[in-house]
């Protein structure tokens, strides 16, 4: 398959990643070289298999509705980048 | 040209959880900003999400209702797009396998009845709140509501109508309430609505090109919304001849109209898959059994029940439906002995008039239906007249103090003492000569002037029927 | 000082209960060789020296009054810097996470405390575990002990050369695709990653969900039962943690291992592997055997499709995990930005490194439309038929023998030019990952240049103690896990 470097655009856009110019084609290259390794997978017929995301035998994990206060809300916002004792800042969002 | 308009709902409900869909804190909504939150909810590094019970169980009851095929193994997917107020940068969502498919929702329009057909029902959390602050600059973002979970009930393009939409946004929210799930209090947010809409020719099968329509937070805003957006895209097509553009808009209150949101983003690919953090639910034939077993009468049933069992009229029957508290508190009282009818008068009457003015739900009533019960016992037996009653459901409806003991501690209790009817009325005849005269010359109206007179006399607490009677026999006598 | 520091955890536990040695002598042995290697090899990113002796006495005292002892009580060992600690800052090896400070404590942390632990500080890594050889941190590159021209192996190198040097006596990583059992291999030490859900990833800053899980590096192999007894069991803040039995593992051991069936899979035994390692792991074969195991060869074909199976789904779900490192709610900011959008990007375009965007922008493709169902859901068919695959070979055979890597530690430098090569170095272990199984690292020999070669013992789920057994049994007849490299020069065996 042919990556692009406008595909490699499109996906550092989602990603909100911003490669420099001079990064962009051969991160192409090798994202290419990569996705090209994966053909072997088309080698193999799945037609008539499920898709297993979870491998464990594990279902019905449900906790009880009771309320846990966390103790120290301080702590989470301390780490902020930018912050008062109320709130995470941001800059404007507009919709 | 006469055209269609052509419309789908996606609508949010809260689900009224003490707690968070994957955590213990609680849903309460309003306080400080950042103070209902923990690691889990405001996606800190290493933080696992741990599926709420009561999520999974009301979601499900909420299926059933609306009549869908429930998922039986059912999954989440996570939904990832950048924004501050997804802490996670993703939201925990329902796409490939939603709890709830293929349900159906009956409305009534007047005469007429149509079923709107429910594509699907999925659990997802909430998004937390952004508040521009001007004085920094700065956006805030509170946490307090990341993680509320929520359903979100898409329908089928099946609407032609804002009535119809309207209508089903009543039936949706009554069945929810009725179930105990959400509150479902637009105000708050806990019940929110997409539109999705497009015109197209009378009699045409294609669908045209639609445009989503957010912030709709009132049901008034829902109608005016419908009508401007169907009009704006007919004149689109037909005055200005230009295609209409598939686009999320926004509903500006204040302006009576819509506007184009216009993203920065050109792409919206959410890029979901299984969330590998949680477990898939199964939910078993047993399980899926007690829940319908446990199903309670929906409003529909009780107004017909009303009707037919104790002989409401339609109207009286839909305003005693009109919540699940005000229906339990009817039948409360009904079934501590007091006369469906008069039960039915009081609640529409006085008790409606005590919670208006003191801005209180049913839901917060302290008042006790078998107080008022009581209440209606003693004016039944001649205890207590309509309007001393009235004065003592006033005195008693903050704390739901004992009616009886309120009416004797006021001295309210009627007075039937016959002795002192005759008194009062030979007194107020003599008192008022011209009334007496004006009467029988014909103004039979007098008879109203005079019986107030005798009321006033025995404080209001006289036996009208006793009083009427005894005037009547005097003036004719 | 030094023989102290050659004890495995188990020795020294024993020490320490016995009183012939006090938890701060043994803390202060740890932390003065720490002191002489760390400017070598740079194995830690936080040495919290003070704190260790605090805990120290602290634990000292425990011992004293015999209450809730067990066999590490008082032990000191080293964390991966992708758990959270509470207090002490977790940087997962990255810019982003500037000096971030966890608000809570990883469940991991919370059992090893009540263990009796003492913590050393956080170990160096790959950055957010992305790599196989350590270079990729915002720290530094781990150097390998045994030549510190060469990488630890990666992403838990920082833990293997920790072990290895004699710096803790043991240490917790994690394992998403060979993680804790590469550098074990390339360290000369024993890793273990257990069955998927058996240890709470509660605290563990993610990588890839459904394949991260946490394990040990030590010594041997009865250390690696003895932590595991620690901190295995199921977690109610982790819904994908088992609720299995846990515990008994070191009590359990057992060098017996007769009925035991020992399956090699020929496929991992071909081209691609260097002759050294092919030899050393095969020889393996004829001790189990000694010790009552039948061993047979079978055929496993699917594993030429675990590497990109293992890269499809690794890295679609970091592209997800790593989102929220966005530089609003922790961790570092760029300057400089013009309005949200353009805050997020400088600060994950400046705070990533390259191998963890090159993974972002893989896992963000695999996963974007129209191309899900190529490549994302296609890796989930794909992980169906090999978990199929280890389910039948299990149905047959109780363990598994196969290398852990092609080769013995490359040196600095080689494997970032080419991410593919590096990538298709990670063959052998990925595989145990997809399938959610418990595999083990365990010295076997050395190649010809003296460094050292791991053998890859992999079990059905929930059965570590039938790995454990068999490693253990192999070191009762082996010495390669005793053998340390020169301390501080990094030179070869002692």
């Amino acid at each position: 398959m042919n990556i692009t470097t406008e595909l490699v655009d499109y996906v550092s856009e989602l990603s909100r990643l911003k490669l420099p110019e001079e990064e962009k084609a051969p991160m192409a290259a090798q994202l290419e070289q990569i996705i090209g390794y994966m053909d072997i997978l088309n080698t193999l017929d799945t037609d008539h298999i499920e898709p297993m995301s979870h491998t464990f035998p594990v279902k019905n994990v449900l906790q009880e509705d009771e309320v846990e206060v966390f103790p120290n809300r301080d702590a989470l916002l301390a780490g902020a980048p930018a912050h008062d004792e109320e709130a995470f800042f941001v800059p404007k969002t507009v919709d | 040209m006469n055209w269609e308009v052509v419309i789908g709902l996606e609508t949010h409900v809260e689900l009224a959880t003490r707690t968070k869909i994957f955590c213990g804190c609680s849903t309460e909504f309003g306080g400080a900003p950042n103070t209902h939150v923990c690691p889990v909810c405001t996606g800190m590094p290493g933080t696992l999400p741990v599926m709420n019970k009561k999520v999974l169980e009301y979601a499900a009851k909420a299926s059933l209702a609306l009549n869908c095929t429930v998922t039986q193994y059912c999954k989440f997917d996570r939904k990832n797009y950048f924004y501050p107020d997804l802490p996670k940068a993703y939201q925990v969502s329902q796409l490939y396998l939603p709890i709830g498919r293929n349900g159906s929702v009956p409305i009534r329009l007047g005469s007429e009845e149509k079923v709107i057909r429910i594509h699907e029902l999925h659990m997802e959390e909430d998004a937390g709140k952004l508040v521009h602050d001007n004085w920094i600059d700065q956006t805030r973002a509170d946490y307090n509501r990341c993680g509320v979970p929520l359903i979100e009930i898409v329908t089928e393009p099946d609407f032609r109508s804002a009535d119809e939409v309207i209508a089903y946004l009543e039936k949706l929210r009554s069945t929810l309430e009725y179930l105990g799930v959400s509150d479902c209090k637009m105000q708050e947010g806990s019940l929110r609505c997409d539109v999705n809409l497009s015109v197209r020719p009378q009699g045409s099968d294609e669908l045209g090109t639609r445009t989503e329509m957010k912030n709709l937070n009132s049901f008034k805003a829902i109608s005016r919304a419908i009508a401007y957006e169907a009009r704006r895209q007919q004149e689109r097509i037909e005055l200005d001849h230009k295609r209409v553009i598939q686009e999320t808009r926004r509903w500006d209150d204040n302006k009576d109209a819509t506007y184009s949101m216009r993203s920065k983003e050109n792409a919206q690919d959410y890029r979901y898959f299984p969330e590998p953090d949680i477990p898939p639910m199964e939910l078993s034939d047993a399980y899926l059994d007690a829940l319908r077993q446990a199903m309670p009468e929906m409003a529909e049933a009780k107004r017909e029940r009303y009707q037919a069992q104790w002989g409401l009229s339609a109207k009286d029957a839909e305003l005693l439906t009109s919540s699940r508290a005000m229906a339990a508190f009817f039948e409360e009282t009904v079934a501590a002995g007091a006369a469906p009818k008069q039960a039915s008068d009081w609640i529409q009457g006085e008790v409606l008039r005590e919670l208006k003015e003191r801005s209180l739900d049913v839901k917060e009533m302290i008042f006790a239906p078998e107080n008022l019960a009581k209440l209606i016992g003693l004016v039944s037996a001649g205890r207590l007249n309509r309007g001393s009653a009235a004065r003592v459901l006033r005195g008693c409806f903050a704390d739901n103090a004992d009616v009886e003991d309120y009416m004797r501690q006021n001295g309210l209790e009627q007075v039937n003492d016959a002795g002192l009817l005759e008194e009062t009325v030979t007194a107020v005849l003599a008192e008022n000569p011209q009334s007496v005269a004006d009467y029988r010359a014909g103004k039979k109206k007098a008879v109203g002037f005079l019986m107030g007179q005798c009321m006033k006399r025995l404080r209001g607490k006289g036996d009208p029927k006793a009083v009427s009677a005894l005037l009547n026999q005097k003036l004719e006598g | 000082m030094q023989e102290l520091l050659s004890y495995s955890a188990v020795e020294l536990g024993r020490l320490l209960r016995k009183g012939e040695l006090s938890v701060k002598e043994a803390t202060k042995a740890a932390l003065s060789a720490i002191d002489g290697r760390q400017r070598g090899n740079n194995a830690f990113i936080t040495v919290t020296g003070d704190e260790a002796l605090a805990r120290a006495e602290q634990v000292q005292r425990r011992l004293l009054s015999g209450e809730g002892v067990g066999p590490l009580t008082g032990v000191p060992a080293a964390i991966k810097d992708n758990i959270c600690t509470q207090g002490v800052k977790t940087t997962c090896a990255s810019k982003i996470m500037g000096d971030f400070l966890s608000p809570y404590q990883a469940t991991v942390m919370e059992k090893l405390e009540q263990a009796g632990a003492v913590s050393l500080g956080k170990l160096n890594m790959d950055e957010f575990a992305m790599g196989s050889t350590t270079e990729a941190s915002f720290y530094g590159p781990t150097r390998n002990p045994w030549d510190l021209g060469r990488v630890p192996g990666g992403s838990s190198g920082g833990a293997a050369a920790a072990v290895a040097a004699g710096e803790c006596w043991y240490a917790l990583g994690s394992d998403t695709g060979g993680s804790i059992r590469q550098p074990a291999s390339y360290c000369g030490v024993t890793g273990m990653k257990p069955t998927y859900g058996a240890v709470s990833r509660y605290g563990l800053i993610a990588y890839a969900s459904s394949l991260d899980q946490i394990g040990p590096l030590a010594r041997t192999a009865e250390d690696c039962a003895a932590i595991l007894d620690v901190i295995m069991g199921k977690d109610r803040r982790d819904g994908t943690s088992l609720d299995a039995p846990c515990g008994g593992l070191l009590a359990g051991l057992n060098p017996d291992l007769t009925g035991m069936t020992v399956g090699i899979p020929v496929d991992c035994f071909e081209d691609g592997l260097d002759p050294d390692v092919r030899k050393r792991v095969l020889s393996v074969a004829d001790v189990l055997k000694g010790r009552g195991a039948s061993i047979e060869e079978f055929r496993l074909p699917v594993m030429q499709y675990v590497v990109p199976t293992y890269y499809i789904i690794a890295a679609a779900e970091a592209s997800s995990n790593l989102s929220r490192f966005d530089g609003v709610k922790y961790g570092w900011r760029a300057q400089g930005y013009e309005d949200l959008t353009d805050l997020y990007c400088k600060t994950r375009t400046e705070g990533f490194g390259s191998e963890v965007k090159r993974r972002i922008l893989l896992g963000t493709f695999v996963l974007s439309s129209g191309y899900y169902d190529a490549f994302y859901r296609k890796a989930l068919q794909v992980k169906h038929v090999i978990k199929s695959a280890f389910d039948d070979a299990f149905s047959r055979y109780d363990l598994i023998l196969m290398p852990v890597a092609p080769t013995t530690a490359p040196r600095l430098g080689e494997s970032l030019s080419d991410p593919l090569k590096m990538y298709l170095s990670d063959i052998y272990t990925v595989s145990v990952n997809l399938a959610g199984l418990p595999g083990l690292s365990m010295p076997c020999g050395f190649d010809r240049q003296g460094l050292p070669v791991g053998a890859q013992l992999i079990g059905p789920a929930l059965r570590e103690q039938a790995i454990l057994n068999a490693a253990y049994a192999y070191q009762q007849d082996t010495d390669y896990h005793k053998q340390a490299p020169v301390a501080a020069e990094g030179g070869k065996r002692a």
